[in-house]
């Protein structure tokens, strides 16, 4: 298709006459470049914040949550040294810390307190400000409007607004930082009492940054479902949605009906902190052997309940998008169709569905009566099943394909046997009696790290490779990329492998010293009291986690230097791909399609018999009609 | 391309746009008042007997309230017919009426709001509760008007009903006499934590009922000449909104009013 933007009217926007800066900024649309400098140069930042382009919001999002995601990377890092090295001062970063946060970090050395703030905020960023505005909002905001052959997000004001408050919400997280008493300490679950009790302010900054990314979420959600229902192309159907789409649509849903409830528990536990309520205080309380001056009454069951009705769904939004992405790239690099498209999808609903009745088996610790245990053990163990059958599908997909191993599918590749590892050590996790064993210890930190930092994260790192040249038209370095891939698999296993030691061996999580005091205490010849090998792995795994730190670099470096430098792509289709964002001009003007795309066909027409190419894009009229089993 | 569907309506949903926008977004509403009314299940199941509050709201008031938001339910409905029959004078009658109506609904719950506030109970060091509205204070004494009620009849308290046996009176106490004194805020218990918590978030949505219903009424109806189509299916969205949040105060008077 030609690149001919002039064609587009700056729809919707009577006062924006910036159709190239849209696009512009990106820096590499030679085409463009004169005007864009023609422009005044004021409306450009004014232009790139309060722009309404989906593609512009998507990459916005991008940005800000990989910037997050390096900050959580960060707080872990320092974790993970006063874990190996419990009291003393954190090397190159000490004085700065010390500088930053005051006593917390006094001489250097992380305090307790500042190590349990950490440990909140590490999670907190990485679910709610790295992870789910990446899968979700990012990609979800650039591709699936093109996928579905849409000009835009439904609402492209609320989707402006949707960031706006995302950006606040990581203000105000990051700002909490510096209140005093410093962040939220009560973990990321951020379970009341506790969460009420620590005397500081961090955690009423902590809930209002909550409530402004939960509004965040619940406005994205509403648009990316009104937009898939409502502006798929002429002949896009639901059954040829492809899976990626599915993936999002599922996990808006779950957004848009399992975030309100924490909000609702958002809104009481600021009323604990502020307004000194006591909906999650039990009568009788006592903080530093005193009575606390509470009127009581409330429960903390309460807030466990309401947290981790979102909490489970939570996991679902986190990985959910990913096997989209997995879905998307396996396809293009197997060069055949997906094996058993619908029961992905239909896997996919129901693990949505499903994922809303089994959150207690987060709190088979809290004395629940047997009925109940047994009851959320059925579902977590029913809910296990569509995950396999998404997982089975995605590996039988690769039989019989003849592979093209580039960098997303390294990536792709990756993530099969890693999520497999991270779903099936969660098993036990499901069970009352090895819960029972295993609850809050470093065996569960392996378990979801595995879903998510090798699973999920790697998912996301697959998109960025492989969606990257047409947000840009430019390739990513593919040697830089395989760098990156083999250094972060390595790493990333010897970081994780052996917390699921550590754990079986009962070394608790959320400990300071990393379990040093505990160790130190025990009984000769005792089983289960963290022997010295196991305290060992420590050190290993600051090591494995500092090298994959360093691995990152090779990515941000190639993200930026290729958004200039890299390869160009001779083509709007350079991987050869069937799905509509691949028949925009590179990169979609504002609008998206130079005309509106009639879909006739299936996502995955890859390897024909009797195509002239091995792919025939969904907008393609004529050629043999779609096979029943992929299209409808 | 333009996007398609911001007024028509796509054929094979039978919807336009805003339309499952507003019913999406209503889902979610669902689901926080829903973790809200949970919360209070919970809270109500779990206090201990005899010290759930009864009777500490006026039904009448709560009363009141229930019949404007009905009635401005019925007047935002008339507001949309007005533009479907594209009649302008009505339709700024009954939106107007809508505003007022919903106006004096923020009025009659601030009062009650108020009501809570300067309601003391106050414990005395002889072990008696003294229980009532305040009526002045200085340094050395408080005056409050209401009841005294014997240390061992605590309960009496949470039922307002039964209270009424103990003749009510103006009752000046010296403030050397006060071991605690505490009004009906928020902190008060975990019914006023619910009630305030509740009805605020509720009142919240009557405001921002207020300012788009205020904003449709003048600035916004402009658009009546300009793009009527589009301007009556605002009117149908800012209904949807305001029938759901009447339909939340069906739910929260019972709850807390009438129990």
């Amino acid at each position: 298709m030609e690149k001919n933007v002039q064609q587009f009217p700056p729809f919707r926007e009577p006062q924006a006459p910036a159709v190239h800066e849209e696009h512009g900024h990106h820096g590499h649309d030679e085409h463009h470049h004169d005007e864009h400098h023609e422009h005044a140069e004021p409306g450009f930042i004014t232009k790139y914040i309060f722009s309404t382009d989906h593609k512009v919001i998507g990459i916005q999002y991008g940005l800000m949550s990989l910037l997050f995601m390096l900050f959580g990377f960060g707080l872990m890092l320092l974790m993970r040294w006063q874990i190996a090295h419990p009291g003393k001062a954190v090397p190159l970063f000490g004085p700065v810390l010390e500088k930053m946060l005051g006593q917390m970090a006094s001489g250097g050395v992380i305090s307790p307190e500042l190590y349990n703030s950490f440990g909140a905020m590490h999670g907190t960023i990485m679910v709610f400000l790295g992870v789910v505005p990446l899968a979700f909002a990012a990609f979800g905001n650039y591709v699936v409007p093109l996928m579905i052959g849409a000009p835009d997000m439904t609402f492209p004001r609320i989707n402006m607004a949707s960031f706006h408050a995302f950006f606040l919400g990581g203000v105000v997280m990051l700002v909490s930082f510096f209140v005093p008493g410093g962040a939220a300490q009560a973990g990321w679950t951020s379970y009341s009492p506790l969460a009420t009790t620590i005397p500081t302010n961090g955690q009423a900054f902590w809930l209002v940054g909550m409530v402004l990314l939960i509004t965040s979420s619940l406005l994205g959600a509403v648009n990316f479902i009104a937009t898939i229902i409502q502006l798929r192309a002429p002949g896009m159907t639901w059954m040829r949605l492809p899976f990626f789409v599915w993936a999002q649509f599922v996990t808006a849903f779950i957004l848009l009906l399992a975030f309100p409830p924490l909000e609702a528990a958002g809104l009481l536990q600021l009323m604990d902190n502020v307004a000194h309520t006591s909906f999650f205080l039990p009568t009788g309380l006592a903080v530093g052997g005193r009575l606390a001056d509470i009127s009581g009454g409330g429960s903390p069951l309460l807030w466990q309940h309401l947290f981790w009705f979102l909490g489970h769904p939570e996991v679902y939004v986190l990985i959910l998008p990913a096997m989209g992405i997995v879905c998307e790239v396996i396809a293009n690099n197997t060069r055949k169709p997906i094996w058993g498209y619908k029961s992905l999808v239909y896997s996919a609903l129901f693990v949505g569905f499903l994922s809303f009745i089994v959150w207690a088996h987060h709190m088979y610790m809290t004395g629940m009566g047997q009925t109940i245990a047994t009851f959320f053990q059925t579902t977590t163990m029913i809910i296990s099943i569509p995950s396999v059958i998404i997982l089975t599908c995605l590996f039988i997909s690769l039989w019989g394909g003849s592979i093209r191993i580039n960098t997303p599918m390294l990536f792709v590749l990756g993530f099969l046997p890693m999520f497999g590892i991270g779903g099936l050590t969660g098993l036990p996790l499901g069970l009352a009696a090895a819960d029972l064993y295993l609850h809050d210890t470093y065996y569960i930190i392996a378990h979801f790290h595995y879903v998510v930092a090798p699973g999920t994260i790697f998912a996301l790192f697959a998109g960025v490779y492989y969606w990257f040249p047409k947000m840009t038209g430019r390739r990513m370095n593919e040697f830089w990329g395989r760098v990156h891939f083999w250094c972060s698999f390595v790493f990333m296993n010897i970081v994780f492998m052996p917390m699921f030691m550590q754990g079986i061996k009962g070394m608790l999580r959320r400990m300071s010293d990393g379990g040093a005091n505990y160790s130190a205490a025990r009984v000769p010849g005792a089983i289960d009291t963290l022997p010295d090998s196991v305290m060992h792995l420590n050190t290993t795994i600051l090591w494995a986690a500092i090298g994959l730190g360093i691995a990152q670099i090779p990515f941000i470096i190639n993200l930026f230097y290729s958004i200039y430098h890299g390869e160009k792509v001779n083509s709007n289709n350079p991987w050869g791909a069937t799905t509509l964002e691949w028949q925009t001009p590179t990169p979609p003007p504002h609008g998206n399609f130079t005309v509106e795309p009639q879909v006739a066909r299936g996502p995955y027409e890859y390897s024909v018999p009797g195509a002239a190419k091995d792919f025939t894009p969904q907008n393609e009229a004529g050629g043999p009609p779609a096979p029943a089993t992929h299209a409808h | 391309m333009e996007i398609p569907y911001t007024t028509q309506v796509r054929p094979d949903t039978g919807l336009y746009n805003a339309k499952l926008g507003i019913w999406l977004f209503l889902a979610s509403e669902v689901m926080l008042f829903g973790g809200l009314f949970s919360a209070y299940v919970l809270l109500r199941v779990g206090s201990p007997e005899g010290f759930w509050p009864h009777g500490w709201l006026s039904v009448t008031l709560g009363t009141v309230n229930t019949l404007i938001l009905a009635l401005s339910a019925i007047t935002t409905l008339l507001a949309w017919v007005a533009c479907k029959v594209n009649d302008f004078r009505q339709f700024k009658l009954f939106h107007g009426l809508t505003l007022v109506l919903a106006l004096s609904f923020l009025c009659i719950k601030s009062y009650e709001y108020h009501d809570k506030w300067i309601h003391y109970e106050i414990h005395l060091k002889d072990g008696r509760i003294a229980d009532g509205h305040l009526e002045e204070q200085d340094e050395k004494t408080v005056t409050i008007s209401g009841r005294i009620i014997p240390g061992d009849q605590e309960q009496l308290l949470y039922d307002l009903r039964a209270q009424k046996s103990i003749p009510r009176d103006e009752i000046k106490l010296d403030r050397s006499n006060i071991l605690k004194m505490e009004n009906y805020g928020p902190r008060h218990n975990t019914f006023t934590a619910i009630y305030f918590t509740m009805t605020g978030l509720h009142a919240l949505h009557i405001l921002g009922g207020c300012v788009v219903i205020g904003f449709l009424w003048g600035p916004g109806s402009r658009m009546w000449k300009t793009d009527h189509a589009r301007f009556t299916n605002r009117i149908e969205i800012s209904g949807l909104f305001w029938h759901f949040v009447d339909l939340v105060w069906i739910f929260l008077f019972p709850v807390l009013y009438l129990t």
